[in-house]
């Protein structure tokens, strides 16, 4: 095919704005905001200027637009060692603990400051039964900081009235970065709705960062951002896979469906070096729906089972299978396990799976009554009902409304669960992203783990948190927030160090622009050729792409479509399919700044779905059993992957190169 | 569940520059059509039915009507969020009803001080663990 150029000879060309800042943030879910809290206390008496780029509004953006009604890491009462053994164990025995113990270590601070703001948080009465944030103010409990209980669901979990959450962080970060604004007298510091398409290395010093740029979804303006540091910070990767549901459906993802693999893709594009990307993350939820399982497994006792009524992880002759395969890692029953048991017995035909909400919820009542008598046994009852419902009202509302809709009350009937299509994310039961910094002082971690700045990756002045962090996962909200915060921090300490520092391209300012813009110039060129703005021989628009990709992925690379399965056959067949989507990524067209984001957003998922891809080509056993299978070598192989896998994307050349790095085990 | 936008209630945020949904919205979906003056959700395949639309709505004018290829008709879930509660009204297909009311906030929304009585950065620590406000743990 001939190669598109955007002379703007179609398509209006925009207003640029160039922007020069000290830090950059891009994204603004909770690692931004974190890093935004954090960096303005260092940075502004020293006079650097913070800029934070999202793409949508930071009051409702990121993963916890929506609410949560859980955080799920507070070390509280517990020891910081012991969360890095649970990290582990959950992660397949390959984590970098020195990352885990640092995170742990730092994040309670920012699930207390969160109380401090104005965040519920449950507490526990006195008689022993839940006081919701309300409540347990009413009843004069003490905060987190001053000792107060929580409501714990889980070793690592507390309860929260979490449907606020992300606006009053928000809050915050926009009155940190307020004060950044006035101090520096920059006329903007935060850009809503404008999206960074890549990233830019410098012209003068090898490997560091200079910048990023991109456009405004609302209006006809492109971006240039010069930064002597940048976090790259805007989630994980969702609908990469072909999701379960693919009408109105394909919406409903677990994981925020906004979440585009930028910053994999832009982290990669500019040679950052990542670790375990082939790690993905197969959530086992609430069918469709997508409903949170946590609570009913830790809080409300829930038993799943399989339609006959057994509990799949107590199968003797499955675990006895699983055991020949995946040895040691099978006692643990961590996520992946538990999983691959359920996926065994799907395969054996005994499905659908079971939530038994209602047994669960005749036990609490049957114990409520033996303990309280009738009366008050039935209030208890209500409240905790209330609690049930809340638990989904907070995080997952669609859930509410399809059992609505099927007159389901899981207090009375069961739920289907399902194993759900792949995501890749850092902060949740998850671990791909980059190969970061570590803090530098944890005993026993190779001097090697550690390049001087905290979280930054092996690009100079670029850093990583939350989900773009990799393997460490299970930081989750309050972990990708408390982490942001410790780039945020390690960032004014780099850009102090290297004060002297000038960012400057090596690209022209008209040519990227006109490179961003290339989609909205391929449509008006070519849209008159034929009858339909979709159906053109000239072009691909952002939404079949996305159904491309989506295709290529789950039948090549382990999707639902073959149960999760691939080989070094089908990877290479898949990588064929994706190099070819590569190209015509040229001619994606966008007929407005709304299909623009669109065409750069599976752009992204492209690049990461790549890195995935050739990840569990490169890593050949299967580590992750019920997140994947590598049918051809369908083991856990210790003694020649017990590590880390790393890969380098050439930002010249654009070749993939792979290696093991070897782990190292801090804690016993 | 893709939002919908209920043409009568809709009054397009009185022709302000951008509507309220527009506003708020994380995947960039609502859209105000100029002509008639009434927004409406432009991919609802793309809608992870957040609600974040339908709770900002000065008009009340946006619900969620379940995903077409697995919600049966009939249900609804709707919201009322206050300044530090949010009522839930659930509507079964069999036309059961549940309301619910849960806390959102301990402080009133703009209030937060963000470094109120706290220390300064000690820079003589930016390289060692721990927050401006907080050391960290050490075991």
């Amino acid at each position: 095919m001939e190669k598109e150029t955007n002379t703007f000879a179609h398509c209006e060309k925009p207003e640029v704005v160039e922007v020069e800042t000290d830090l950059l943030f891009i994204g603004g879910g909770m690692a931004a905001c974190g890093a935004a809290y954090e960096s303005s206390r260092w940075g502004t008496p020293k006079g650097l200027k913070i800029t934070m780029i999202d793409k949508a509004a930071a009051e409702r953006s990121g993963s916890v637009a929506m609410g949560l009604s859980a955080i799920n890491t507070y070390m509280g009462e517990n020891q910081v060692a012991d969360y890095v053994r649970y990290v582990r164990a959950d992660l397949m025995g390959i984590i970098r603990e020195d990352l885990v113990f640092d995170l742990g270590r730092h994040v309670d601070d920012s699930v207390m400051l969160f109380e401090e703001w104005g965040l519920p948080i449950w507490k526990k009465g006195d008689d022993g039964f839940s006081l919701d944030g309300h409540q347990s103010r009413a009843a004069g409990k003490a905060t987190l900081r001053d000792g107060g209980t929580p409501v714990r669901s889980g070793k690592w979990q507390i309860m929260i009235n979490g449907e606020s959450y992300k606006p009053i962080v928000a809050e915050a970060a926009k009155m940190a970065l307020e004060i950044n604004r006035e101090a520096t007298g920059v006329e903007q510091n935060l850009y809503e709705r404008v999206f960074i398409t890549r990233m830019l290395l410098d012209a003068n010093k090898p490997n560091t960062i200079a910048g990023a740029v991109g456009f405004s979804v609302r209006e006809n303006k492109a971006y240039i951002f010069k930064a002597k540091a940048i976090l790259c910070v805007p989630g994980g990767a969702v609908n990469v896979y072909r999701p379960r549901s693919i009408g109105e459906g394909m919406g409903r993802t677990w994981f925020s469906v906004w979440n585009a693999g930028s910053g994999y893709a832009m982290g990669a594009q500019v040679g950052a070096e990542m670790t375990l990307m082939e790690n993905r993350f197969v959530p086992a939820r609430f069918k469709d729906g997508y409903g949170p399982v946590g609570a009913w497994f830790l809080f409300f006792k829930a038993k799943a089972t399989n339609s006959l009524g057994e509990d799949y992880c107590a199968n003797e002759e499955n675990i006895a299978a699983a055991k020949k395969k995946y040895g040691k890692y099978v006692d643990v029953m961590g996520t992946t396990i538990r999983n691959h048991l359920m996926m065994e017995d799907m395969k054996q035909g005994k499905g659908p799976m079971i939530m038994r909400t209602h047994e669960a919820m005749a036990a609490m009542a049957q114990g409520f009554n033996e303990k309280l008598g009738e009366k008050e046994g039935k209030k208890k009852m209500k409240h905790l009902e209330a609690e049930a419902w809340e638990d989904f009202l907070d995080m997952t509302i669609g859930q509410v409304g399809m059992w609505a809709a099927c007159n389901i009350e899981p207090d009375k009937v069961p739920s289907e669960i399902i194993p759900s299509e792949p995501y890749l994310l850092g902060s949740h039961a998850g671990c791909a992203g980059f190969w970061t910094s570590g803090p530098g002082d944890i005993d026993g971690a190779p001097a090697e783990w550690s390049w001087g700045y905290n979280r930054m990756s092996t690009v100079n002045g670029l850093f990583m948190a939350g989900d773009t962090c990799g393997a460490s996962g299970h930081k989750f909200s309050s972990g990708s927030h408390a982490e942001g915060r410790i780039a945020g921090k390690a960032m004014v300490a780099y850009i102090l160090d290297n004060a002297d520092f000038q960012p400057s391209f090596k690209e022209n300012v008209d040519d990227l622009v006109a490179e961003i813009y290339l989609p909205r110039e391929i449509y008006e060129k070519y849209k008159d050729y034929s009858t339909s703005g979709d159906v053109n021989p000239n072009f691909i628009k952002p939404d079949m792409y996305q159904k491309r990709l989506m295709k290529i992925m789950d039948e090549y690379v382990a999707g639902v479509g073959t149960m999760f399965t691939t080989s070094k056959t089908l990877i290479e067949e898949g990588l064929k399919k994706l190099d070819l989507l590569r190209e015509d990524a040229s001619r994606l067209a966008a007929s407005d700044l709304h299909e623009l984001l669109r065409c750069w957003e599976n752009y992204h998922r492209l690049m990461t779905a790549e890195a995935h891809a050739r990840h569990i080509l490169f890593r050949e056993e299967t580590r992750y059993p019920g997140y994947y299978y590598r049918a051809d070598h369908d083991y856990i192989d210790d003694e020649n992957w017990k590590c880390f896998t790393n890969s380098r994307r050439d930002p010249e050349t654009g070749e993939w190169e792979h290696k093991k790095v070897p782990y190292v085990q801090l804690f016993d | 569940m893709p939002s919908f936008v209920i043409a009568e209630k809709c009054d397009g945020c009185k022709g302000q520059d951008k509507t309220a949904c527009q506003y708020i919205c994380p995947n960039d979906l609502m859209v105000l059509d100029r002509e008639k003056m009434k927004a409406f959700n432009q991919e609802a395949e793309q809608c992870w039915e957040c609600y974040n639309c339908v709770k900002i709505c000065p008009q009340q004018a946006i619900e969620v009507r379940g995903y077409a290829d697995y919600v049966p008709l009939g249900g609804n879930v709707i919201p009322m969020r206050g300044t530090d509660s949010i009522m839930w009204t659930v509507k079964f297909r069999n036309g059961n009803l549940k309301r619910f009311k849960f806390p959102i906030r301990t402080t009133a929304e703009g209030s937060i001080d963000p470094y109120g009585g706290m220390p300064e950065a000690d820079y003589s620590k930016i390289k060692e663990p721990g927050f401006f406000n907080y050391d960290a743990r050490k075991e």
